[in-house]
């Protein structure tokens, strides 16, 4: 099953309530997908820096000693914004390269989760209100958000195994439905240098986008030849650094559905994910056509 | 006598046993429905039900006698397996609305998506906007009308049922063909909308689609393919 949600903010308000909307969205999702949750945030930039969202384990122990290996290392820019069992590093952009490599030796438990300019992920196991108050996102801010409570059937449910997957800078995707060809498009996107961190097939799909657009194709193209490559179910959100993007598979039995205000575009796979937004019952409400790509970006 | 009930303060399963033991007289509001899943479902008894909202999955599932008008959009399986009274939803419908309903009528005064009328069984469905792809797939009997554009795959695989079209039709499905609109089709029409209450509608440019009835028997010519 799952629940997907997406939220693109039009005016400030809307951006200062984004992660407390997104709160309410993903726990009413809670039956869609009770596994686990997770939510990609696309907040402030910090000139300069780029931010790195990591995860680990061992959290506890991981994240001060890199803080302390940064500073020892020299990354004198580099900041560590800890929340539970993930962290926002912050770090300037020609120094980001090194100081990852040198991370990913002596911090092998350490796993990167996004990279961009804007982009902030936050994925866990257990139930998307647990996934919420973990992380505060009712406090998090920001221009646009996606998000995801994950009913497992392709792969374990692990943290890893949770959405949204950034396969791309300041790239993620949320997936409802099931790929039957991931197999075979993992091996090829392998044979073409792209490595995976897991089994699942939702992060096929995001390395098949990334590729595509690593290969000079905007996100509207790389929908569109999805539609030619992917076998299978899927209704996907895709974010991107200034908006998102909306594409169902032409059977289209995954359930989605928009909604649009002068102030915001929101995306439910159940109007009970929109029905507590402001004023959703004068908004425009949709349900977005089979193969048909839609995409919302900020100026 | 009206008579409200609220969701957020009554659990669904309150909503629906008030609905479901409800005497004839009392006319019912539910108020805050706030999408929820299978609301107004399994109602057996001639009462009207207004639902002041959208709606989730099923909502007016199994009705019997009951007069549902939903003042928002509903969401999947609307009215599925209905088998008598009315369900009007005054916003748009999602997937497979009127799914395997046997009887009463359905009408929806926004657009219907995917599969409107899948295996219908002898319900009458009038959408006012437009139907996805695949609508009426696999139908057995009733009228599906469609006062605006169809979908891909119209009437795939029908077994008999009418399909009246006044817009585009995109494409027919399998065995689904264009047939002659005869005098009895249109005075059929006639008294559907007369029946739904929708006195804005022409008879005159409604199309009718039908099987060809030629999926009814296996073609051994067709052995090869398979």
């Amino acid at each position: 099953m799952c629940g997907i949600i997406g939220l693109f903010a039009k005016q400030k308000p809307i951006e200062n309530r984004l992660g407390n909307l997104l709160g309410d969205m993903l726990i009413t999702m809670s039956d869609r997908g009770p596994d686990s949750a997770g939510v990609a945030i696309y907040s402030e930039k910090e000139s300069s820096l780029i931010k790195v969202t990591i995860q680990s384990e061992m959290s506890e122990t991981d994240f001060p000693n890199l803080s302390t290996f940064l500073k020892k290392k020299n990354y004198s820019s580099a900041r560590l914004k800890v929340n539970s069992t993930h962290a926002v590093l912050l770090i300037k952009q020609e120094s980001a390269r090194t100081a990852l490599h040198d991370m990913k030796l002596n911090f092998p438990k350490i796993r990167i989760m996004s990279i961009g300019k804007n982009i902030e992920i936050y994925k866990e196991v257990g139930e998307p209100e647990s996934v919420v108050e973990r992380f505060n996102i009712r406090k998090m801010t920001g221009s646009h958000g996606i998000g995801h409570t994950r009913m497992a059937t392709e792969s374990a449910v692990t943290t890893l195994g949770a959405h949204p997957f950034s396969t791309g800078t300041d790239q993620c995707l949320v997936h409802n439905g099931s790929l039957s060809n991931h197999n075979s498009l993992r091996r090829g996107l392998i044979n073409g240098g792209i490595s995976f961190e897991t089994e699942n097939d939702s992060e096929v799909a995001a390395s098949y986008l990334t590729d595509k657009m690593n290969n000079g194709a905007n996100l509207r193209d790389a929908l569109k030849s999805s539609l030619n490559d992917l076998d299978g179910f899927y209704t996907f959100v895709v974010g991107t650094e200034k908006g998102f993007g909306v594409l169902r598979d032409p059977i289209a039995c995954k359930p989605a559905i928009l909604a649009e205000t002068d102030s915001y575009v929101a995306f439910g796979s159940e109007y009970r994910a929109l029905s507590h937004l402001p004023k959703i019952e004068t908004a425009k409400v949709w349900e977005p056509e089979p193969a048909t790509v839609y995409f919302w970006e900020h100026r | 006598m009206m008579q409200t009930l609220d969701l957020k303060s009554l659990s669904l399963r309150e909503v629906n046993s008030n609905l479901q033991g409800s005497p004839q007289k009392i006319d019912w509001m539910i108020k805050n429905p706030m999408g929820r899943h299978a609301i107004a479902v399994g109602l057996d008894n001639s009462i009207n039900v207004k639902i002041d909202g959208s709606v989730g999955y099923y909502c007016g599932g199994m009705n019997k006698k009951a007069n549902i008008v939903v003042n928002g959009s509903v969401g999947p399986g609307v009215a599925e397996n209905m088998m008598s009274g009315t369900v009007q939803v005054k916003g748009n419908a999602s997937q497979y609305a009127g799914a395997s309903a046997h009887g009463g009528i359905l009408i929806i005064e926004g657009n219907s998506s995917s599969r409107c009328g899948i295996s219908m069984k002898g319900i009458d469905i009038i959408v006012q906007g437009n139907v996805g792809h695949m609508s009426a797939f696999m139908a057995q009997a009733g009228n599906l009308v469609i006062c605006g554009d169809a979908g891909d795959a119209l009437g795939d695989s029908i077994y008999e049922a009418n399909i009246f079209v006044i817009g585009k039709v995109k494409s027919l499905g399998a065995d689904c063909v264009e047939k002659k609109m005869e005098k009895s089709h249109k005075n059929l029409l006639k008294k559907l909308f007369m029946k739904a209450k929708i006195d804005n509608m022409e008879v005159e440019g409604f199309r009718r689609y039908g099987s060809a009835r030629s999926l009814y028997n296996f073609n051994v010519d067709n052995a090869n393919k398979y």
